[in-house]
């Protein structure tokens, strides 16, 4: 059988998919447009909200694959890669993308080495190659300071994780139609070697700086951890979460999951306001791909206000509070 | 307890410099180091074995001059270490790496956790922890933030992920990989040092292990690097001086305009 078609991974989360699901719905249609296959999303979890399962065709999946099972509440890779796996052998998709999440970044891995595969982490760029056909793979590397265009030629599935917010889910469309086959889970695939005993998710999605659309990070400028808050009030007037440096939560002004850079996280939101942060090669690696970039610090040499699109060379402790004056006068 | 740990030696990227012409890395000069995200798995297997018995033994695949690396890690605290080194590796992407050092832990035997980086600061990709449990069919746990409770034959983990935290009891043998927030890596000590340059580093090449020519270096790879570039890294954006009160609020009143320009109020 020939190897045909592109698989999405949607992602759930507590019966939910994740904005990413969709997000890779778009980057997989593209290429399924281009190659003249059919873009399949596949679902795993449990009691998966059914709306939303049908919000994948709308969203541009000519067909979704649901799996679900008590069994797969929780994500425990070894069963998700055992599932993956026979799913993969039995019908054989061309390209998978999945999100370059905790779990997309764990099962992805599990999966291409028992397959022989190759998998690129972390892609920010996809596209086909003309006279190949083959999926060709774009990631920065090496901090941030160079893309490596990447591709698989003589093994199949090509497999990437793609970053989330790097690009859109594209609109509604509600004429569009697709089946959803659901899959009877083969209990049999169940590993039962690692347990779940607990979860601890936090209620404010503020950590998840991942996911965010608005990100306002603090670095060693802000002096205090309690400076802290005229960050939380502007991340607040803009619908954003908070962000910081490594030196920010060295500090203990901040948590790790807030750590933006090269020993944290790599985010890629529409727009990240660094405040009081020098630009170190580190912090540009998590954050030098966002959309749209706005920084403030007192010193006009600083390296960040070469990757950024507006900058204030300024003491934040006047920049800062009199912008959320004056973003407070702008919503009366 | 005996631990194995992963280690990569990668080129110090704090300054990094990028040939404009080429748009490769300018590699003379530029110092090699452990991976600095390995420093937390290294430290976290010192602690362990200090806890519990046992010893830990750090492995590299790598040129000879990776050898460093495992000296310095052994000078932290660590008990052994063996260099994996041969021209048959070279240009091994995350699958052939991953094989080459199943293989070797398999060879070296007798351990009760495998404990790697997160991901390495130059290939970025965080995939050779997983992709060496798979192979060796170990439980896996990633981005492990925190070790609760060690019996003789499992652990409870924390593991970080997006929304939070979770708790695993994983068997042993198991292999985790570990983030940042689980340890502070201690330094060399000048006794560690000593220890360091009086042990032997046993070689495995490729006629050590029971490989496959076939799919080690390049030519075993799946991926194939087509293309290179620096990114540009200068945006040109507007830049204003707030030095005075006035510039103060012309800037920030510049600044709103320009959320405003682009939707984001
Ligand atoms: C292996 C490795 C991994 C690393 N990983 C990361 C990482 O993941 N993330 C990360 O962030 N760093 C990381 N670093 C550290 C990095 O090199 C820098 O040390 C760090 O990013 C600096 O943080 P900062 O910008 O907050 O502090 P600083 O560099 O000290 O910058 C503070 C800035 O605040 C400005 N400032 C001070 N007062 C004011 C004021 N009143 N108003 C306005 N501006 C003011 C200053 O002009 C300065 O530019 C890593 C380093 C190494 C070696
Ligand atoms: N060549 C190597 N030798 C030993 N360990 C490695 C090597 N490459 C990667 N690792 C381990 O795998 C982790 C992830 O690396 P990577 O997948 O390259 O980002 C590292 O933190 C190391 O623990």
């Amino acid at each position: 059988m020939e190897y045909r078609n592109i698989w999405t991974m949607a992602e759930t989360h507590e019966g939910r998919l994740k904005d990413v699901s969709y997000e890779l719905l778009s980057r997989g249609r593209a290429l399924a447009d281009k190659l003249e296959e059919h873009l399949v999303s596949v679902v795993i979890g449990n009691d998966v909200d059914k709306e939303q399962i049908n919000e994948l065709i709308l969203r541009g999946a000519d067909k979704v694959l649901v799996v679900e099972s008590e069994n797969l509440n929780d994500f425990i890779v070894e069963n998700y890669s055992n599932l993956v796996v026979d799913l993969i052998q039995k019908r054989k998709p061309n390209i998978i993308l999945a999100a370059a999440t905790a779990n997309g970044r764990t099962f992805m891995p599990h999966v291409a080495m028992r397959l022989h595969t190759g998998l690129t982490a972390d892609c920010t760029e996809l596209d086909i190659e003309k006279e190949t056909k083959n999926l060709l793979q774009t990631r920065p590397a090496i901090g941030g300071n160079i893309l490596a265009t990447i591709k698989t030629p003589n093994h199949r599935p090509q497999m990437a994780t793609v970053r989330p917010k790097s690009s859109k889910p594209l609109e509604t469309d509600e004429s569009r139609t697709g089946e959803v086959e659901i899959i009877e889970f083969d209990e049999s695939l169940v590993d039962g070697r690692v347990k779940k005993l607990a979860s601890e998710y936090s209620k404010d999605s503020g950590l998840n700086i991942h996911g965010a659309d608005i990100v306002v990070a603090g670095g060693k400028g802000m002096k205090k951890g309690e400076n802290f808050a005229i960050l939380k009030e502007l991340a607040d007037k803009l619908g954003g979460v908070i962000g910081a440096s490594r030196d920010a939560v060295d500090r203990g002004w901040a948590v790790y999951p807030q750590q933006v850079g090269l020993s944290g996280k790599t985010v890629t939101p529409k727009l990240y306001i660094a405040v009081g942060i020098s630009g170190a090669i580190q912090h540009l690696a998590g954050m030098k791909t966002s959309e749209i970039i706005i920084s403030i610090n007192i010193d006009p040499e600083a390296e960040i206000f070469k990757v950024s699109d507006f900058g204030i060379v300024g003491d934040l402790f006047e920049v800062v509070p009199l912008l959320n004056k004056k973003l407070q006068e702008e919503v009366k | 307890m005996n631990i194995i740990i992963p280690i990569k030696q990668v080129p110090e990227t704090s300054n990094v410099k990028m040939d404009p012409e080429t748009g490769t890395m300018i590699r003379e000069g530029v110092e090699s180091i452990i991976n600095p995200l390995d420093l937390y798995a290294i430290e976290i297997g010192i602690q362990l074995k200090e806890e519990h018995g046992g010893k830990v033994t750090v492995i590299t695949m790598g040129p000879p001059k990776a050898e460093k690396a495992l000296k310095e890690a052994i000078a932290m605290g660590c008990d052994d270490g063996i260099l994996i080194s041969d021209r048959k590796f070279a240009g091994s992407d995350t699958w052939s790496t991953a094989y080459v050092l199943g293989e070797a832990i398999k060879k070296i035997g007798n351990y009760d956790l495998i404990l790697a980086g997160e991901r390495a600061t130059d290939g970025d990709t965080g995939q050779v922890g997983p992709n060496i449990a798979a192979y060796l069919n170990l439980t896996l746990g990633t981005y492990i933030s925190r070790i609760d409770e060690v019996t003789s034959d499992s652990i409870v983990v924390e593991r970080l992920l997006e929304e939070g935290y979770e708790k695993l009891q994983m068997p042993l043998p198991s292999l985790i990989t570990v983030v940042k927030e689980i340890s502070y890596p201690r330094l060399p000590t000048l006794r560690g040092k000593q220890k360091a340059r009086m042990t032997d580093l046993p070689l495995l090449t490729a006629s050590d292990m029971e490989l496959e020519e076939e799919l080690l270096g390049l030519n075993g790879s799946p991926t194939r690097v087509v293309k290179i570039e620096s990114p540009k890294v200068t945006r040109g954006g507007t830049i204003i001086t707030a030095k005075d009160e006035d510039m103060l609020e012309e800037s920030v009143d510049k600044l709103i305009e320009f959320l405003k320009s682009k939707e984001i109020i």
